[in-house]
């Protein structure tokens, strides 16, 4: 009964904020339906195992009817920071931003400045890729030792996000099995670059995280 | 007529570049450089996935996205434990333990700072069962380890019907190579 009484509890402070938001899916009320809204990030060591491969997502739930009309704003800056010291302070940014119909790619560089303000390190290595129109094959370049791609893809997300919902409400006790993927059928606009491990820190481990800046 | 047309046009475009042009020649630069200038402000950031959905108070979620790595453990991590406590039955009591070993204070305190752990050397996985949070591969079933982590207990074992949502695998299969993302639907 406890246990019943505890769900319940979670079920009123929760259940306004979780229906429909997941990993990062439309995490908060300033950058929901908005081109800064991050919906996944991963990092991952590459085909290369020589190198790690970042993957960002953004603007998710597209439909493949709105999937066309989506597109990468350039008032909004992409940034993964790289801290390979320990202390989780950016030692490293890699800036992805978009300008016509190219995604623009600055770095790996050590940020003129740390924290919540960025300029674009345009000083940096500068690479650029034409972004991938929806149904055309992927288009890849390369740059100093680094792979960029940028445009629609399915979102690579899974997860029973409606049962969840139902459970946080109230309306169920448990997940089905098996469950259903809220996210099939979902597209989103990826933005994906493999740099050479040599380049973000050689050895050990190194903390990540992205963040979506928008100009001022 | 035509001619006169032209040299005029030609005449109205040099003196449109000169002006526009520096340098102290006759060379006409045209610059094709897009323009990167001016400050961008934080607005989205994400390490670990579903952290900022599941740990942060509806009210805090903005305040969280603005908030630098290094300083959301002070800011953030009491907050965390009261949620974590509150949501789930296998750590409602003093001592509980998640299969990691962590009580609601080292979980949450890992969890607070919300970037993503890589290792460079070798297997980059959130949970494969050996490694763990070395990385987060596109196949990795994230929401049934973290829900394993909330809701499992010291074992796994503990809330079955809340510690794993069923979805396994993507709707679409991954890439062996770059992009390594499928293609759209």
């Amino acid at each position: 009964m406890k246990r019943v009484t505890t769900i319940l509890g979670i079920s009123i402070v929760l259940i306004g904020s979780f229906f429909l938001i997941a990993a990062d899916h439309i995490d908060a009320p300033a950058v929901q339906g908005t081109t800064s809204d991050i919906t996944d990030f991963y990092a991952f060591q590459g085909a290369n195992t020589n190198a790690i491969a970042f993957v960002v997502n953004t603007q998710g739930l597209l439909s493949p009817t709105a999937t066309s009309a989506a597109s990468f704003d350039e008032n909004t800056l992409i940034e993964i920071n790289i801290d390979t010291t320990g202390d989780n302070i950016e030692d490293l940014v890699i800036q992805a931003i978009p300008r016509g119909d190219k995604m623009y790619f600055f770095g790996p560089v050590a940020p003129s400045a740390t924290g919540l303000n960025s300029v674009i390190e345009t000083s940096a290595t500068t690479s650029s890729v034409d972004i991938t129109p929806y149904g055309s094959n992927a288009i890849v370049e390369t740059n100093n030792g680094m792979q960029f791609f940028a445009g629609p893809r399915d979102d690579p997300f899974f997860m029973d996000f409606a049962q969840y919902g139902e459970i946080i409400a109230g309306n169920a006790t448990s997940f089905n099995d098996p469950g259903t993927d809220t996210f099939a059928g979902s597209n989103v606009l990826s933005i994906v670059v493999e740099v050479p491990k040599s380049q973000i820190g050689g050895s050990g481990t190194i903390n990540v995280w992205v963040e979506a800046k928008g100009k001022q | 007529m035509k001619t006169i047309q032209s040299i005029l046009g030609i005449v109205l475009i040099s003196a449109f570049t000169l002006t526009s042009c520096s340098s102290d020649d006759n060379t006409i630069v045209i610059d094709n450089t897009p323009d990167f200038s001016g400050t961008f402000a934080q607005q989205d950031q994400m390490g670990r996935p579903a952290v900022n959905t599941v740990f942060v108070s509806s009210t805090s979620k903005d305040l969280f996205n603005t908030t630098i790595p290094s300083q959301q453990n002070a800011a953030f991590q009491s907050m965390f434990q009261t949620n974590l406590t509150g949501l789930s039955p296998a750590f409602a009591n003093t001592g509980d333990q998640n299969a990691l070993g962590q009580d609601a204070a080292a979980f949450t305190g890992l969890l607070a700072t919300d970037v993503l752990n890589v290792s460079l050397d070798g297997t980059t996985t959130f949970y494969d069962g050996t490694n763990v949070l070395t990385g987060r591969a596109l196949a990795d079933d994230v929401i049934t380890v973290e829900l394993l982590l909330i809701f499992g207990g010291e074992d796994f074992t503990e809330n079955p019907n809340l510690s794993d949502d069923h979805v396994d695998a993507n709707d679409k299969p991954f890439l062996s190579s770059f992009p390594y993302l499928a293609t759209p639907w």
